[in-house]
């Protein structure tokens, strides 16, 4: 008799067979020049239910560019696994061929040349019609979306999320979980939540006064498809009033709270659920522990990190799906559950090709719709750029290159500070920047560039802070962004070592001094989790600079030193 | 320390009272207290629950739980603070549950110590990191 451990493992190696297979087609397919849609979203319907998981979309209604990370390390017991890896390690690991549709897709070599040879990524319309040919096969496959995608661009910003939740609404989900709605100040989250015809989910949205489950959001749902009690338990981001200004949402508290995680599965398995799906926004890392951490939960669709990764993580018994983000990609996970229990499941990363993917023609007139009332704004060209500009690395990205000299010469600054979020599309060389491409990486509702004074040592107490917030070597202690980009200021990091211990040789690149730790610098910044920040709004800055520039040209930034690996 | 600026919530027939302790290092004060209140005894390792969150939200007011079935007193400590006496809650024998709640002032990213005492006399320790961050940078 095989065990259930052993079929979920064999199940896997099939699905592996089947991803490895795809992208093998893929790469031939391409080299004939015949990628077609019919290719991109096959799949031999399985089991008795479907899984389609989006998230991260960050309000990319269109299809755009989007550059995977060169550098994403893994500390402590993940060093080395997945999503870790990059590159040509990544396509090794997968079976992905040089200069493939998956090439493009899953890593960021030859990005530029891949880019105009592959096209743009993304566009909810595209997703529309990969989501409605999943229906087709099974009608009542689950949608879920797994958040952060109520913010991110110049309409999505105007319309204080109203474009999104129109356009996700057409687009039908039948749960969502959440993180950067909350920037949108808790009383437009719960305006927002309350219209909703689906389920607004997380079982760690707590009351911050009386510290318990929030009203306004349920811990879990049950959906009955295929035959099947399905219960579906929300995981907001943990660390929202940390990473973002709890200012904004102050009756509401949030945290891990993987005890509470597992009296839910309990709950819903008492009540009769034969699948547990967790919708989560903890990051990959965290869901890994988590799960290892949690019993009973078959599937956790992961979010927040903007992992995409062709096959699932198996955990014990649970098996993680990663999704990626901007609109880039869909996942499908089909699963045989039959007598209580998780039997096998098959899966598919499904890339949004947006010039493979024919539209959808009603979605794509609802998103022109949303976007018609700021049409001449968003397209107004502002520059072009000589250099690929993209953000996603745990150190620096030629976006928040461009964004820190900004600062620095906008507001005649000595070092400028860019958070490391990991949202934010890619332009490729020679494309003109428009004033959506700018929204499009910095676009939110704290936005103010602010302009002070802090000493050496304060700017070393910052990354020391930001920097144990990525290579904490227990993930329960990571909030799942990418490391603070610095300009005007080199430093080196010994990501071994503990907090306190890791940044050394700051030095002040227009002198080449060492950073004076009882020194004032002036420094400036954006995106202040402090109430009452005052400054110009960043996309303001961001523009002016490069009308200045004409043409952006960037210098290779070499700045951080890394260390520790 | 300030009393007026923490909420006490006890939960139970629990009854909170604040260690005041002299001022050497900050690990030895911890470990003093504890030995004041085991009087030198041997203290096992977990057997308390205590939950806490793994970031604080704010440092300045930090929900924090301590149970442990068949304590009679549970004291808590912040390793890393100057006072790190934070409360002992004794249950006396008429207690629902032997479980309390509060909220506490962390001065920085350390540990939370929670000591039980135990009906037959034994102790047992459960101790957490709580990391206090300046914030930011949400990915």
């Amino acid at each position: 008799m095989i065990s259930r451990r052993d079929f979920l493992q064999v199940s896997m190696a099939a699905s592996a067979l089947y991803g490895a297979s795809g992208f093998g087609n893929w790469a031939k397919l391409a080299a004939q020049q015949a990628l077609t849609q019919d290719q991109l979203l096959e799949f031999d319907t399985f089991g008795n239910v479907s899984l389609i998981h989006v998230t991260d979309i960050h309000a990319q209604l269109k299809p755009i560019y989007f550059r995977e990370p060169e550098i994403n390390i893994g500390v402590g017991g993940n060093k080395g696994e997945v999503p870790h890896v990059t590159g040509a390690d990544f396509r090794k690991l997968y079976g992905i061929e040089d200069g493939s549709p998956s090439h493009y897709a899953l890593t960021y070599n030859d990005f530029a040349a891949l880019g105009k040879e592959y096209g743009k990524v993304g566009g909810l319309d595209r997703v529309a019609t990969v989501v409605k040919s999943i229906r087709a096969a099974r009608p009542d496959a689950l949608l879920l979306d797994g958040g952060d995608t109520w913010h991110g661009s110049y309409t999505c910003y105007h319309t204080e999320g109203q474009d999104m939740v129109n356009v996700m609404n057409a687009l039908e989900p039948d749960a969502m979980t959440f993180h950067w709605e909350f920037t949108l100040g808790q009383d437009r989250v719960r305006e927002l939540v309350e219209g909703l015809p689906y389920d607004a989910l997380g079982q760690n949205i707590f009351d911050a006064m009386w510290d318990e489950p929030a009203a306004e959001f349920k811990p879990y749902e049950f959906y009955e498809r295929g035959g099947v009690k399905i219960a579906v338990i929300g995981q907001a981001f943990p660390y929202m009033p940390i990473a973002n200004p709890g200012w904004m949402f102050p009756d509401y508290s949030f945290g891990i709270r993987d005890e509470n995680m597992q009296a839910m599965v309990d709950e819903v398995r008492s009540q009769g659920a034969e699948l547990v799906v967790c919708l989560s926004h903890n990051g990959f890392d965290v869901d890994k522990k988590m799960a290892s951490v949690v019993k009973g939960i078959d599937v956790i669709l992961t979010g927040h990190t903007h992992d995409a990764l062709p096959e699932p993580v198996l955990v014990g018994d649970t098996i993680l799906i990663a999704s990626g983000s901007n609109g880039k990609f869909v996942s499908r996970v089909d699963l045989d559950v039959r007598d209580g229990r998780m039997m096998g499941f098959r899966h598919k990363l499904i890339p949004i090709f947006s010039d493979v993917i024919e539209p959808d023609a009603d979605m794509a007139a609802l998103i022109d719709e949303q976007r018609a009332p700021y049409k001449a704004e968003l397209e107004e060209v502002i520059g072009e750029t000589d250099d690929l500009l993209y953000r996603r690395g745990n150190f620096n990205g030629s976006w928040d290159d461009l964004i820190c000299d900004a600062l620095i010469s906008e507001r005649e600054a000595d070092i400028a500070m860019s958070p490391g979020v990991r949202w934010g599309p890619s332009i490729l060389p020679g494309q003109a920047i428009t004033r959506e491409d700018i929204w499009n990486v910095t676009s939110m509702s704290y936005g103010e560039a602010y302009r002070s004074e802090m000493t050496g040592e304060f700017i070393k107490v910052i990354l020391e802070d930001v920097a144990d917030n990525i290579f904490n070597p227990d993930p329960y202690y990571q909030q799942g962004g990418d490391m603070v980009r610095i300009g005007g200021m080199g430093y080196s990091i010994d990501i071994s070592k503990p907090q306190g211990e890791r940044i050394s040789d700051m030095t002040l690149l227009s002198s080449g001094e060492a950073i004076d730790p009882a020194k004032n610098y002036v420094v400036a910044g954006w995106a202040s989790v402090n109430e009452g920040t005052e400054g110009p709004q960043i996309w303001d800055v961001v523009e002016s600079h490069i009308r200045k520039q004409g043409t952006v040209k960037l210098e290779p930034n070499n700045s951080v030193k890394v260390s520790g690996l | 320390m300030d009393f007026t600026r923490r909420e006490t919530l006890a939960i139970g027939a629990a009854a909170a009272a604040v260690t005041a302790l002299p001022m050497p290092a900050m690990a030895s004060l911890t470990d003093d207290a504890i030995a004041e209140f085991t009087g030198g005894a041997d203290v096992a390792d977990g057997g308390v629950d205590l939950d806490a969150p793994e970031i604080a939200e704010n440092g300045n007011t930090v929900p924090i739980e301590v149970s442990a079935e068949g304590a009679t007193a549970i004291m808590v400590l912040a390793a890393g603070n100057p006072t790190p006496g934070v409360a002992t809650f004794n249950f006396g024998p008429g207690a629902g549950a032997q479980r309390a709640k509060t909220r506490i002032r962390l001065a920085g990213t350390q540990d939370v110590v929670a000591v039980a005492k135990m009906a037959d006399g034994s102790f047992a320790k459960t101790q957490k990191t709580v990391k206090v961050t300046i914030g930011g940078c949400g990915g």
